[in-house]
């Protein structure tokens, strides 16, 4: 047996059903009709081999990994090698020497080159996470894309370039 | 213009110049619907267009722009790629019934178009059962859905077929009931007496409250019947594929693609002529120009499809069982209420003329 005052709250709560129902759907037809009214004034989509003079990626477009130099031909990387065992997929290779240390005269470990195999990375950015020094960045470039897989392989620093001093302190 | 807008009586009259009546009667017949195909199928392609253009909007994209001046043609170049395009099937399906599918679909969508008031004496065929045969017509495309699902011996096309059949049988009752509660105050079935009855004010404003009820339970049945998000589950992606046309290819599967757009613009043409007035401007500002109730009728129709296009950009889809306590626990009762409701307004003389 059902009260009849459960019977009246039954058939409120039915219509109130109904009624929040209709105003949840007109409140997400206002959300999308608001995005139809304003989608003239600028849509997302970039018309991409048109606007390639002008097209610039966002901040945080994963394109290639790039050492940054500075003008007088100096980076930041000291050769510790994390990048290297931090890589899932062994994209980075660096070869590294111990040299004589011009100014302090001691043997001291050096990179000769860090090579980047553009070709074999996930972009996970495990290797930028990992640098203690800020050396590599990633950059935005996005046409990527070569005819010879060779291309692919980079060398990060650039030739007869040295590290920049104070780094290590 | 002198050109009669009665286009059966004038072809029929053209002809009958130099032939025999019936077969006068039979070329006009004949050259109607060679002209209401050529419309339509441009037509359907126009809304294929439209709707991808306003999802674009509703999705801030740019939409289709790189096949004709803003992408006007984009459509036509799809027909075409389909027209050309293999007609595959699948070894094990029912080739007769495969094969038969789409036209059920496609003629019984065309065959509705035949009944509307595009505006005065404009109608190729004024049945005194109009809107019995439009809620009619418009549910024996559903056979087409379950032949086409059922012959494709796949489990995903079956599976869409008979939640398109669940569907449309529930759905069909709202939308007769929704209409149902029209034809109280127009007293006629006729499409073009219903228009009539308006020039004392649109059904929508005549029947007030009830009227509006009508109006919005029409709309959502409506757009379920049509299989439309957000009730497409008879071709929910993620879950059966392409739903029932999983295994249509080419010029099969674009009837299968067409029927559906051309049934949207019917339902909405229902909703314009019935609730809105049909070709009739508002105000009766251009009653003295007949030809204008052309884009009237258009006008109104196309605010209608957008609505209807705005629903399925705006609202998720819902599942099987949400579909059915929509239909049977709240659209029928309410209907039947409805009807009462609209009965007794009318039997009080309480509806709105002006």
């Amino acid at each position: 047996m059902v009260k009849p005052n459960n019977t009246i709250l039954e058939i409120m709560s039915y219509f109130g059903d109904i009624f929040k129902g209709i105003k949840t759907l007109l409140t997400g037809m206002s959300v999308t009709g608001k995005y139809f009214m304003t989608s003239h004034k600028g849509a997302i989509t970039q018309q991409y081999p048109d606007n390639r003079d002008t097209l610039k990626m966002f901040d945080r477009f994963r394109g290639e990994v790039v050492m940054p130099h500075n003008e007088i031909n100096e980076h930041r990387c000291t050769g510790c090698q994390k990048c290297e065992l931090a890589c899932p997929n062994g994209s980075i290779e660096i070869i590294w020497d111990r040299q004589v240390d011009p100014e302090t005269g001691k043997k001291k470990k050096m990179i000769d080159k860090h090579i980047y195999h553009l070709g074999m990375c996930t972009m996970c950015g495990l290797c930028i996470e990992a640098c203690p020094t800020d050396a590599i960045l990633w950059a935005q470039n996005y046409e990527n894309s070569v005819y010879n897989r060779s291309a692919l392989t980079k060398v990060l620093n650039q030739p007869g370039s040295k590290l920049m001093p104070g780094v290590e302190d | 213009m002198n050109i009669s807008l009665n286009i059966t009586k004038t072809f029929t009259e053209l002809l009958s110049g130099f032939l025999p009546e019936s077969t006068a009667n039979i070329g006009a017949m004949v050259i109607i619907a060679l002209i209401y195909l050529a419309i339509f199928s441009v037509a359907g392609l126009f809304l294929v267009l439209i709707e991808r253009k306003v999802a674009a909007w509703f999705q801030l994209r740019l939409g289709p722009n790189r096949v004709g001046p803003w992408g006007l043609l984009q459509t036509m170049a799809d027909a075409l790629k389909l027209v050309s395009k293999e007609l595959t099937g699948t070894v094990k399906a029912d080739k007769f019934l495969y094969n038969l599918a789409p036209y059920f679909v496609i003629v019984s969508s065309l065959m509705a178009l035949s009944v509307f008031p595009f505006t005065q004496n404009f109608q190729a065929f004024d049945i005194n059962i109009g809107l019995f045969f439009l809620i009619a017509i418009s549910s024996i495309g559903v056979i087409g859905i379950l032949l086409g699902g059922w012959a494709s011996n796949n489990k995903f096309a079956l599976i869409g077929a008979m939640r398109s059949g669940v569907q449309t049988i529930s759905y069909e009752i709202s939308v007769g009931l929704s209409l149902l509660t029209m034809v109280l105050i127009t007293g006629s079935l006729q499409l073009s007496e219903i228009v009539e009855v308006q020039k004392n004010g649109w059904l929508i404003v005549q029947g007030h409250i009830p009227a509006i009820f009508a109006f919005m339970i029409y709309m959502i049945a409506g757009t379920a019947e049509t299989n439309r998000a957000p009730f497409d589950m008879v071709e929910a992606e993620s879950e059966l594929g392409a739903g029932f046309h999983t295994e249509y290819s080419g010029m099969k599967f674009a009837y299968f693609f067409l029927a559906e757009f051309i049934n949207m613009f019917i339902i909405a043409a229902i909703a314009a002529t019935v609730f809105f007035g049909g070709w009739l401007s508002p105000f009766g500002i251009t009653d003295s120009i007949p030809w204008l109730g052309v884009f009237w009728f258009l006008a109104k129709t196309m605010t209608l499809v957008f609505l209807m296009m705005w629903f399925r950009w705006t609202f998720p889809r819902l599942r099987v069982d949400q579909l059915l306590t929509l239909e049977w626990k709240y659209l029928l009762p309410l209907n039947l209420l409805n009807i009462i409701l609209m009965a007794l307004i009318v039997w009080l003389n309480l509806t709105i003329q002006f």
